[in-house]
């Protein structure tokens, strides 16, 4: 492989995937918080 | 008598009489290092080990990085082995707190563009010469992340890791002088004084507890040569969140970061010989590392104004600029400029969720790189 293939191949799929993993683990954040939800008075329960 | 007494008088000066130009030019760069973490206050818990690391391997005939010599056996254990690099991550993911990026997850995006430097300085250090895995090793720079560049470059050119390591940590604690400048530039004054509201999402003990574990399984299946790098951060942080395991959490983010923090450091420094470390290429990695971390603050900033638009004008551009791991520093850095502008401005806590987004860019920026690295056959499965 030459060295420019070898450059931009790595460069967009670098920034593609970068962002497409970080954009998906919003997602994964997003469905983590809706199926456990903050319930107030949580952190106090825990306390005891 | 009197030949044995000459004999012995030689063996005390053999060491000056071996010291030569190139010695005493590292000596002075290490000082240099020295002088910045202890006068300076730049990044002292690496540079001060680095530099009198350097100094140490600097000295004629005491043969340090020799094969039985002390660093070369951390060297090898520590560095060649990566372990180093990734039981420090143990104690970043121990000491940060992911609550800012959980309670505000799309500005994890900024943390994305912020490590878009790596692959735009990937071509510069492609087009000015370097060959593929060195140029690798030096656009790594642009992770703004010490551990993640110790990692890349002791993998893929050992030989550059003393100029990369240096380059990181120094740019690193220069962040608050190379991107004001650059975030002036890039916006306008009325994007600088817009006003961010407060993301007032709390986040359950469930969700902080389950996103180490999420984070780790995804982006490992995604990409798996990552997988260290990701895994070690999260355990860290599941250490923290978890709140079962408040020993093994002290002892990642005090003793075990400590120690291995000091002897990274040594190691380092003892990389940095003067054969090897003063080369026309060093200042070439130098020069790139600086233009990697100005591109990384730009294009984050260029993608905080992209968001602005989509948003309506809801999103301070500046926040794009803590998109990189710099953590606190450029979240730091975003709050002081946007009070400049505005004094009702408190873009903070913002700041801190793309900083945050940063941290986890930066480990996945290496990941997807090594992975892709991987599939393309140029380093080994």
């Amino acid at each position: 492989m030459d060295t420019w293939t070898f450059g931009w191949t790595l460069a967009l799929i670098g920034m593609g995937g970068t962002m497409l993993v970080l954009w998906i683990l919003s997602l994964l954040i997003l469905l983590l918080k809706k199926v456990f939800p903050y319930r107030p008075g949580e952190s106090a329960a825990k306390k005891g | 008598m009197e030949s044995a007494l000459i004999s012995g008088l030689q063996g005390l000066v053999i060491g000056v009489t071996n010291l030569g130009l190139g010695h005493v030019i590292m000596i002075l760069i290490a000082s240099g290092l020295l002088y910045l973490g202890i006068q300076k206050g730049y990044e002292p818990l690496l540079l001060v080990p680095i530099g009198f690391g350097a100094i140490l391997v600097n000295i004629p005939l005491a043969d340090m990085m020799g094969k039985e010599g002390f660093l070369r056996f951390f060297y090898d254990a520590g560095v060649l082995t990566e372990v180093f690099p990734l039981l420090i991550f143990v104690g970043i993911g121990a000491m940060t707190d992911f609550q800012p990026l959980l309670e505000n997850p799309k500005i994890i995006l900024l943390g994305a563009a912020g490590q878009f430097g790596i692959f735009l300085t990937l071509l510069l250090a492609l087009a000015v010469g370097f060959d593929k895995l060195d140029a690798v090793a030096v656009a790594i720079i642009g992770a703004c992340d010490g551990p993640t560049a110790i990692y890349v470059s002791s993998k893929f050119a050992p030989h550059m890791l003393g100029a990369v390591s240096v380059a990181a940590y120094s740019y690193m604690s220069l962040v608050p002088l190379i991107q004001p400048p650059i975030m002036r530039a890039l916006t306008t004054e009325k994007e600088r004084m817009i006003v961010m509201g407060l993301v007032k999402q709390p986040v359950s003990k469930t969700t902080k507890i389950l996103f180490p574990i999420v984070v780790t399984i995804f982006a490992s299946l995604l990409a798996p040569k990552g997988a260290p790098l990701i895994g070690t951060i999260m355990l860290g942080n599941l250490m923290k969140e978890s709140g079962v395991v408040d020993r093994l959490k002290s002892a990642s983010e005090n003793e075990i970061t400590n120690i291995v923090t000091l002897l990274l450091g040594l190691c380092i420094g003892a990389t940095m010989e003067a054969d090897k470390f003063l080369r026309g290429q060093t200042l070439l990695v130098l020069c790139l590392g600086f233009i990697a971390i100005c591109l990384d603050t730009a294009v984050g900033v260029l993608f905080g104004k992209l968001m602005c638009v989509l948003t309506g004008g809801k999103i301070n551009p500046l926040i794009g600029a803590a998109g990189i791991s710099a953590f606190p520093m450029s979240a730091r850095v975003v709050q002081a400029q946007g009070q400049k502008y505005n004094k009702k401005s408190y873009l903070l806590m913002h700041a801190m969720s793309a900083n945050a987004g940063g941290q986890i860019g930066s480990v996945i920026a290496a990941a997807v790189m090594l992975s892709v690295l991987q599939g393309m056959g140029i380093v080994g499965g």
